[in-house]
C-alpha cells in the first residue's frame, strides 16, 4: 500500500526537534525586536501605496468599430460594453487554461489508477472538450462584439493570477490523480460562480441569446463541479478506510 | 542625436540618492504596456546587473580601486532595484521570459545591422538565430501549459517561428569562443556592442537559472535547463569578444559608456511618460559616474581619455521591429555552425560539439518535445479547434 496519504519523515513541525526548540524558543524571547526609529506601521504603508497605485491595466477599445455598429446594440456602449468585454475576456482566458487544466489531469488518469467512485477516463475526455467548447463560444461573443478574443483583459490577468497554483500542481509529476483533482475542484468552484454572473450580466445588458448560450455552458460547469466534488469526496473517504486503493502509478 | 559627453557632466556622486520607497516603485502596467517599454526594463536591469558584477570582481583584483568601487557599486545596485522593480507582479516568470527572449531577438538584429565589423556582425547574427529559436519554444510552453499567447507580449513586433533549432545549439566550450576585436582599430560601435550583449546574455542566464526550479512541469524544468545552457553558451560567445588586454579601468570605462549608450537610448524612444523620467534621471546619473571613472582613469593610467575613448556617443539603439532582417538571416544562415571561432557549413562541424550534442540530448530534447508540432496561432493553438467545438455542442 502507497498513496499521497502515507506517514513518514516530516520535519517541518517543532514536535522534530525536542532539544532545540526550547532553546529556539528562549532565544526569540531574550532577543525581541527594537522599536524602529522610522516609526511607520506596515498597514499605513500599504494604504498609501493602494492609494496611489496605477490600476492592473485596462479594457482594449473594440478592434472593429464596424463589429461594434452591426451589433446595434445601444446598451453596449460606453462603460457597460468595456464591463461585458472584461468579463468576456476573464472567462476566455479562464476556459482556454481550465482546457490545458484538464489535459493535465487527462496524462495523471492515465498515469494512475482510478477509484471506486472516481472518474473513467471518458469523463475527464468530457470536461476537456466542454471547456475547450465555451472558450470558443466565448471567441464567437467577442468577435460577435467587435471585441478582440486574443486580447488579455484585467479581469482576464487577475482570474489567471488568481488560479497561477492550479497548472503548478497539477503539472508537478509528484502530484496524484486525486491531488491534481482537488485543484480542478477550485477551478470548477470559481468558474460556476462566475458563468453565473456572467448570464446575468448578459441579460442587464440584453444579450439574451448570448445567456442562453450561456446558460448551457453553466448547466456543463455544474455536472463538473458535482462530478469533481464527488470523485475528491469518495477519495478521501476511501482513503480513510479499509478500502483504501493504492493510488500510485503502477510501474512500467 | 548622438550625445556629446564632452559637455554632459551629469549629477555628482553624492547626489545619487533613493529611498525604498524609490527603489520599489510602481510597476508599468503588463496589459497596456507597450512591448519595446518591457524590453527596455528587462535590458536595463541586464546592464546593472553586468555592471554590479563586474565591479565586484575587479574589487578582488585591484586592491587601491575597492573605495571607489564600493562607492559607484553601491549606487548601481539601487538603480539595478529601480529598473527590475518596474515589473510588475502579475506577469509571470514565464511571461517574463517571452519578454527577455524578444529583448535578445530585437536588440541583437538592431546591432548586428549597424555592427562596422563583418566578422563582429557574423557573430551577431549567429547568435540572434538562436536566440530567436528559444522565444518560439517559451512560447509554445506558454500555450501548452498556461492556455497562455506569447502575442500579448510581443505585440505583434516580433515573429514567433523556429529559427535555428535550440537541440542542435549545444556545442562544445572551445566551439564558442570568438575572435576578440583589436582594441586599438576596433570602432567605438563594435566595442559597445560586445559590452551590451555580454550584459543582456549574462543576465537571460541567470534569470533562467534562478526561475528554472519554480516551475513544476517536468518538460518546463528541462527546457529552462536547456536554454540556460545556450544562455551561458552565448555569454561565452560575445564575452569572447572583448580582448583581455585592456585594462580593468578601460574595461570600467566601457561599462560606464555602455550604461550612458543604453540609458541614452531608452530615454530617447521611451514612449511611457513616468518610465521616460526614470531613464532621464538614471542617464544623469551615469554621466556622473562616468565623469568620476573618467577622472580617475586619467589620473591612474597617466593618459588622457579623448585618447582612447570617443567624445560622442554613436547613434542609439533603434527600439523597433526587425521581422524582415531576420527571416533574410534564417533564410541564409541557418544552416551555419561553429568551429573554432570561425563559421561553418553544418557538414563541417567538429565532432567534438556533435559529441557534446549526443550527449546532452540522449534521452530526448526538451526544446524538441515541448513544441512538437506546434505553430503561432492568435489565442493559441486551441483557438480554432475551440470554434469548432462551439459549433457542434453549444448551438
Amino acid at each position: 500500500m502507497s498513496d499521497a496519504f502515507d506517514t513518514g519523515l516530516n520535519r517541518t513541525g517543532i514536535a522534530t526537534s525536542p532539544i532545540d526548540s526550547p532553546d529556539v524558543l528562549k532565544g526569540a524571547q531574550v532577543g525581541l525586536p527594537v522599536h524602529s526609529s522610522v516609526g511607520r506601521d506596515a498597514a499605513a504603508a500599504r494604504r498609501e501605496l493602494a492609494r496611489e497605485a496605477e490600476p492592473i491595466g485596462h479594457v482594449p477599445l473594440p478592434a472593429s468599430l464596424k463589429g461594434m455598429a452591426k451589433t446595434a446594440m445601444t446598451a453596449l456602449k460606453g462603460e457597460k460594453a468595456s464591463v461585458f468585454i472584461d468579463k468576456l475576456g476573464e472567462r476566455l482566458a479562464f476556459e482556454r487554461s481550465g482546457t490545458r487544466l484538464y489535459e493535465l489531469v487527462l496524462l495523471k488518469g492515465e498515469a494512475y489508477p482510478t477509484w471506486e467512485g472516481g472518474p473513467a477516463i471518458a469523463e475527464l475526455r468530457e470536461h476537456h472538450d466542454e471547456e475547450l467548447a465555451h472558450f470558443g463560444l466565448l471567441q464567437e461573443c467577442l468577435t460577435q462584439l467587435g471585441a478582440d478574443p486574443t486580447a488579455m483583459t484585467p479581469s482576464a490577468d487577475l482570474a489567471i493570477n488568481l488560479s497561477i497554483g492550479l497548472p503548478q500542481v497539477l503539472s508537478d509529476p509528484r502530484t496524484s490523480l486525486r491531488e491534481c483533482l482537488e485543484g480542478v475542484l477550485i477551478a470548477e468552484l470559481a468558474d460556476n460562480a462566475c458563468w453565473e454572473t456572467l448570464i446575468e450580466l448578459a441579460r442587464e445588458l440584453g444579450q439574451s441569446e448570448m445567456a442562453t448560450r450561456f446558460e448551457h455552458a453553466l448547466r456543463n460547469e455544474q455536472q463538473h463541479l458535482r462530478r469533481v466534488q464527488g470523485w475528491v469526496r469518495t477519495a478521501v473517504l476511501n482513503a480513510a478506510t479499509p478500502r483504501r486503493q493504492d493510488d500510485r502509478p503502477a510501474a512500467h | 542625436m548622438p550625445l556629446d559627453l564632452k559637455n554632459e557632466r551629469g549629477v555628482a556622486l553624492d547626489k545619487q540618492r533613493f529611498s525604498w520607497k524609490e527603489l520599489a516603485g510602481k510597476p508599468y502596467s503588463k496589459l497596456d504596456v507597450d512591448a519595446f517599454t518591457r524590453v527596455r526594463v528587462i535590458l536595463m536591469n541586464g546592464i546593472e546587473s553586468e555592471q554590479v558584477r563586474f565591479l565586484h570582481a575587479m574589487a578582488r583584483m585591484n586592491h587601491e580601486l575597492r573605495a571607489d568601487l564600493a562607492l559607484v557599486r553601491r549606487i548601481e545596485q539601487h538603480q539595478q532595484t529601480l529598473v527590475n522593480w518596474l515589473n510588475p507582479a502579475d506577469q509571470s516568470p514565464l511571461e517574463t521570459t517571452i519578454g527577455y527572449e524578444q529583448v535578445a531577438i530585437e536588440l541583437t538584429a538592431d546591432i548586428a545591422q549597424k555592427e562596422p565589423d563583418p566578422y563582429l556582425a557574423q557573430v551577431h547574427r549567429f547568435g540572434l538565430l538562436e536566440d530567436f529559436d528559444h522565444l518560439y519554444r517559451y512560447a509554445a510552453l506558454y500555450d501548452r501549459l498556461m492556455g497562455g499567447d506569447a502575442n500579448n507580449f510581443t505585440q505583434s513586433y516580433t515573429d514567433i517561428r523556429p529559427g535555428r533549432p535550440t537541440e542542435l545549439e549545444h556545442r562544445h566550450p572551445l566551439d564558442d569562443l570568438r575572435t576578440p576585436y583589436d582594441p586599438q582599430t576596433a570602432k567605438p560601435l563594435s566595442k559597445l556592442h560586445a559590452y551590451v550583449l555580454v550584459a543582456a546574455e549574462h543576465q537571460t542566464h541567470d534569470y533562467y537559472m534562478h526561475v528554472g526550479p519554480f516551475f513544476a512541469d517536468p518538460v518546463a524544468r528541462q527546457l529552462y535547463a536547456e536554454i540556460a545552457s545556450i544562455e551561458e553558451q552565448h555569454v561565452t560567445q560575445y564575452e569572447s569578444l572583448i580582448p583581455a588586454q585592456e585594462s580593468w579601468l578601460t574595461k570600467w570605462m566601457w561599462h560606464e559608456l555602455s550604461e550612458v549608450y543604453t540609458y541614452y537610448s531608452c530615454y530617447q524612444q521611451e514612449t511611457h511618460p513616468r518610465i521616460k523620467a526614470i531613464w532621464e534621471r538614471m542617464l544623469q546619473y551615469e554621466l556622473g559616474q562616468y565623469a568620476h571613472v573618467r577622472g580617475l582613469f586619467e589620473r591612474l593610467e597617466k593618459r588622457a581619455a579623448a585618447s582612447v575613448f570617443p567624445d560622442r556617443l554613436p547613434e542609439p539603439i533603434q527600439w523597433k521591429q526587425h521581422r524582415q532582417f531576420v527571416r533574410e538571416t534564417l533564410e541564409r544562415e541557418l544552416d551555419l555552425r561553429a568551429n573554432g571561432a570561425k563559421f561553418v557549413e553544418a557538414d563541417a562541424e567538429p565532432e567534438r560539439s556533435l559529441q557534446v550534442r549526443r550527449e546532452l540530448n540522449r534521452d530526448g530534447s526538451p526544446s524538441e518535445m515541448v513544441a512538437a508540432g506546434w505553430s503561432w496561432r492568435p489565442g493559441g493553438e486551441l483557438a480554432t479547434s475551440a470554434l469548432r467545438m462551439a459549433e457542434g455542442s453549444l448551438q
